[in-house]
Parts: C-alpha cells; structure tokens; sequence
C-alpha cells in the first residue's frame, strides 16, 4: 500500500463577518454554506444521512454515554444546521461555530492536496455568493486559533485495518506527531493558548493538546484521537481520525503531511517497526518543539538519550526508506518515491538552515516573512503587525492573502496548476466510492433524498419508500466499476434498476 | 629554468584564486544586494495589502472554539 490508501482531510475554516466582531459565527456559516449550496449546486438539495454516524464510539472498545457527553461531541443530531454534499463527493457543512469542508475519499496524498485545495476555492466561493447587497462580507481564515484561547482543527482521516492493535498504533505515531510538526507546521504568532507570551513557534495547535489519548476534540484534546467511526465495514477497517495537524496553505507542506503520515501507518499495519522511538513526556514535548523554530530542542527518550525533532524524523525516515526498500524495491510507485525524496531533502535543509525550506514550508515561509518585517521596521515580537501577519498569511482571498502573495511572487511552490484544482471543486475522484456519490448528485439531483459517506438515498417514482444504497467499501463505486453504467443510465430509476437487477 | 617557470606560475596561479576569491566575494554581495533588494519588493508588495490598522484588526478576529 505504501503512501496509498483511503484517507482524506476536514478543515473548519476561521470566520469573521467584517465590521461586526462579535456577530455570531454559528449565523455567518450557515448563511455562507446556504449561500453555496442555492448558488452552485442543482435545484433540490440531499440531505446528510446520519445513520451510520457514531462519534461516541471509542476505539479502545466502549462506547461514551450520552449524558456524560459535552454538547459539542454531539455532531450526529442535525440541529437544522446547514450541511451539504457537493458534486465532487465533498462534504460542506457547519461544525460548531465554523464552516467546515471535508474532501472526498482519495487514494493517495496528491489527490489528498488536489481535494483540500479545492476545499478552499468552494469556501472562497461560498463567500462570494454569500456577500449580497445589505449583508456584510465574510471572510475566511484557513488556520487554527484566535490567539485568544479558542483553537479548531483541521483534521485527517486514515482508514487502516481493524485487526492492528490500537497500542501498536499509540506507541509508534506518538512520537512521530511529536516530531513531524518540524516538517508540516504552519507557524505562529504567540506562546500559550492565549497567546499571553510573545515569539513564534512552529504549529498552531501545539499549545491545545493536554492529553496523550482520548476521545475529545474540542477539549482536553489527545495526540491521538481515539474516536472510532469507520464509515466501512467495523469488522475489517477503523479511521484513524488525527486532529494534531495543522491547517496547511502550502501543498508541500500537506503533501508530506499525508504522505510521511501514511508510509509510517503502513508500516505500523505491516509490524515493521521494532524499535521503540517513544520520547518521554509526550505533551510537554510537543509543546518544546514547537516553541524552538531553531530545532534545536532536545527531546529525551526513557534510557536517558536525547535527540532533536528533526533527528526522530529521521529515524523514522530511514525505517521507511528500509522498509520500502525492501518491500517494494523497484515496483515502488511514483508518489512513495516522491514523498520519500522531498522528505530527505527537507530533513536535510532543516537540519542545516530551517531558511532554506522557506519555498516549500508553511512554518518557515510564515517565519522568514515575519523576520523581514521585524529587520525592516525593528518590529517586537508582540508587535500588532507581526500577528496580523500571520492571521492574513491565512486569509483565502487571493487579493487579501499573503500566502496566495508568496505563490504570486513566485515565492512558494506548488505541486498543482491552477485548473486541475477548479476542476476538483466538481469532479469527484475516479477510484474511491467518492466517484458514485458525487455523480449521482451530478446527474440525478433531483432523485437522491440524503447522502453520507457510506449511502447514497434514491426518491424514485413508482416507489414509496426511500431505496437506500449503501456504499459500504471505500474501494468500490469508482469510475471503472460504475462509470459506464452511470453514463448509460439516463434515470436515477434506471441507475437503481441496473444496480438491483 | 623549472623553478623560474614555476614561480611565476605559481604566482599567477594564487592571483587567479585571489582574482577568483575576490569575484566570489562579489558575487556573494551582489547576490546578498540582490535578495535585499527582493525581499524589499516583496515588503512592498505585502505592505499594499496589508490590512490598515493592525491592533484592531488582531483584537477583533475573534473565534469560537471547534475541534
């Protein structure tokens, strides 16, 4: 499997309603996600389906009551708040008090990229039809915290196999998240949650993780996440829900984030790896790596040895490099090549000057931008300047964003060009079940009564009942098992009766 | 006659790696002046779109905690 398998990304966007701080952000998404789905989608809208949600399940095996639950766990009970499925197999919803876009299921960190940056041109339009006459315009922010203690997430999903151990998983990818903020950090303004002390630091979300393990998102929030919705056969599969990541603007950036993410996965499934990299006092350790942008930090592991961020990566790094090597050789496919090649080559610029990464990095991008600024003007770093800065880095308008100003000056790379990315806002994947989903809402709007990631619900004619196709496997629905049929079927009622006969 | 050829030689050798040292020198500060110059343009350029009143616009972005 090596850097493929099914996973995706959600991103909850900042939102700020100009001229009115205190406008409630929960009004502000609906309006924009509302304002999406009347102005960019067809006539009827499906609902989501929420049968096969469960956010309560743990993965450790016991399932969280109800009543002991926090009001923000509990996502499954629609609150009549706006929530649509998007032609491209995307979700685009309101989560708490944030829009919130979740790609399609891809195969590979490429079209993981491709899909999250599309994510951003649909927020970007739903803000642009959502800015009528008389209401104020809203803008989104694709980062992670207010410098005032609130923090949102952009998470990852990563199907795996039921039958590895959960402890296997714990102990092999939390040292791992401890280190690979070095590598997919998105930088920061401010120490602390809120931001009281002053410097940069490495990711926006270090500072919100309090505990190593757990079932929580929104508070007391663990490195590794335990909640267990497979959204697929429970017997076969879980989804690895990783919340530790930061949003990222830069496709490098995401690119090795899924990619060295899901090459240390395969490894874990596959009992690879022996030996035991764990550093000790995880949380803490977290934290100390991202307040030293110089990665110079020592972390310490049980015998008493000490390493840096960079070096734990690299022990990870040459296990994989070891482990497809050997397992793949030369039939190894074009994007583990990849992500193993820029991943040694951005190791090795952070271990020499952090500043050479600044093409590819959204932490050191963000960091050498900031370090002009304070040369230029002699700027402190609790200057108001600096954290404007690092809030517009973020800022998706590409006339308002300077991050969209970098890619402009030619400053930062990129691994898409610019239409297959539009393309992506519409067209679903071809080789997951994302495929299935997204054409049918495509082609049939007006016969699918709801949607979720693992059903597609038919209103057809001449049926009383609401026919429910469930779409159980990631694997199947894709353009080489139903494309044809699709194409031939020219009713949602002859779709259903070729796939039923 | 070897030696005689070979001290000049040698001489030119070292005013060529000191001709070479220095025109590195050079092109070490030219390239220096030369991301000077970039990074400045590109200040220029984030200036213009910077938002105008920095502390108010950092002390009303303000969020609702999410996952």
């Amino acid at each position: 499997m090596s850097v493929r398998r099914i996973m995706g990304t959600e991103t909850e966007f900042g939102i700020s309603v100009q001229g009115q701080p205190h406008a409630n952000p929960m009004v502000a998404s609906t309006r924009l996600v509302n304002a999406y789905a009347s102005a960019a989608l067809h006539v009827r809208r499906a609902r989501w389906d929420f049968e096969e949600e469960s956010p309560l399940r743990d993965a450790r095996g016991f399932d969280m009551s109800r009543d002991v639950a926090d009001a923000s766990q509990l996502t499954d009970e629609d609150m009549g708040l706006a929530n649509v499925i998007l032609t491209n197999g995307a979700r685009l919803y309101v989560d708490h008090a944030h829009p919130e876009y979740s790609t399609p299921e891809c195969t590979n960190p490429l079209d993981v990229v491709r899909w999250d940056k599309a994510g951003e041109q649909v927020a970007l339009d739903a803000c642009r039809f959502a800015s009528v006459s008389g209401e104020p315009d809203i803008v989104l922010y694709k980062n992670n915290t207010d410098n005032k203690g609130a923090s949102y997430g952009a998470h990852e999903n990563y199907l795996m196999k039921r039958s590895t151990p959960f402890g296997e998983i714990v102990r092999h990818l939390t040292p791992f998240f401890v280190s690979r903020q070095v590598v997919c950090g998105a930088g920061r303004v401010g120490i602390g949650q809120d931001g009281r002390e002053h410097g940069f630091q490495v990711s926006q979300r270090a500072d919100y993780f309090e505990v190593e393990v757990g079932l929580e998102t929104t508070l007391k929030r663990p490195i590794i996440n335990t909640r267990d919705e497979p959204h697929a056969d429970p017997e076969k599969y879980r989804r690895l829900h990783v919340i530790i990541g930061d949003a990222n603007l830069s496709e490098v950036s995401t690119f090795l984030k899924v990619g060295t993410t899901a090459l240390v996965l395969d490894m874990i499934e596959d009992r690879f790896i022996q030996s035991d990299l764990t550093v000790t006092r995880a949380v803490a350790s977290l934290r100390a790596v991202s307040h030293d942008p110089t990665l110079t930090h020592l972390l310490e592991r049980p015998d008493g040895q000490t390493l840096t961020a960079v070096e734990l990566q690299w022990e990870y790094f040459n296990l994989a490099k070891k482990y497809v090597d050997q397992k793949y050789g030369d039939d190894a496919d074009d994007q583990t090549l990849q992500v193993m090649a820029r991943w040694e080559s951005v190791l090795n610029r952070l271990e020499r000057d952090p500043m050479e990464c600044a093409q590819e990095l959204d932490w050191v991008a963000k960091l050498k931008l900031l370090q002009s600024y304070r040369d230029r003007d002699g700027l402190d770093w609790d200057d108001a300047k600096l954290h404007l800065i690092d809030l517009q880095y973020a800022d998706l308008r590409p006339e308002k964003g300077l991050y969209h100003r970098l890619v402009r000056l030619g400053r930062m790379e990129r691994l898409l060009d610019e239409t297959t990315i539009t393309a992506a806002m519409h067209e679903p994947p071809e080789d997951t079940r994302a495929y299935f989903r997204g054409r049918c809402l495509d082609k049939y709007p007006d016969s699918i009564a709801a949607a979720s990631w693992d059903s597609v619900i038919f209103d057809l004619p001449g049926h009383d009942s609401l026919q429910r196709v469930p779409t159980i496997d990631p694997r199947r629905g894709t353009k080489a098992h139903v494309g044809e049929l699709i194409d031939s079927s020219d009713t949602a009622l002859a779709l259903f009766s070729a796939l039923t006969r | 006659m070897a030696q005689e050829h070979k001290q000049p030689r040698k001489s030119s050798e070292s005013e060529e790696q000191v001709e070479e040292a220095t025109a590195s020198t050079d092109a070490v500060t030219e390239r220096k002046e030369q991301l000077d110059e970039d990074i400045d343009a590109i200040l220029d350029e984030i200036d213009d779109v910077l938002e105008t009143n920095a502390e108010d616009f950092v002390k009303s972005f303000i969020q609702k905690g999410g996952q």
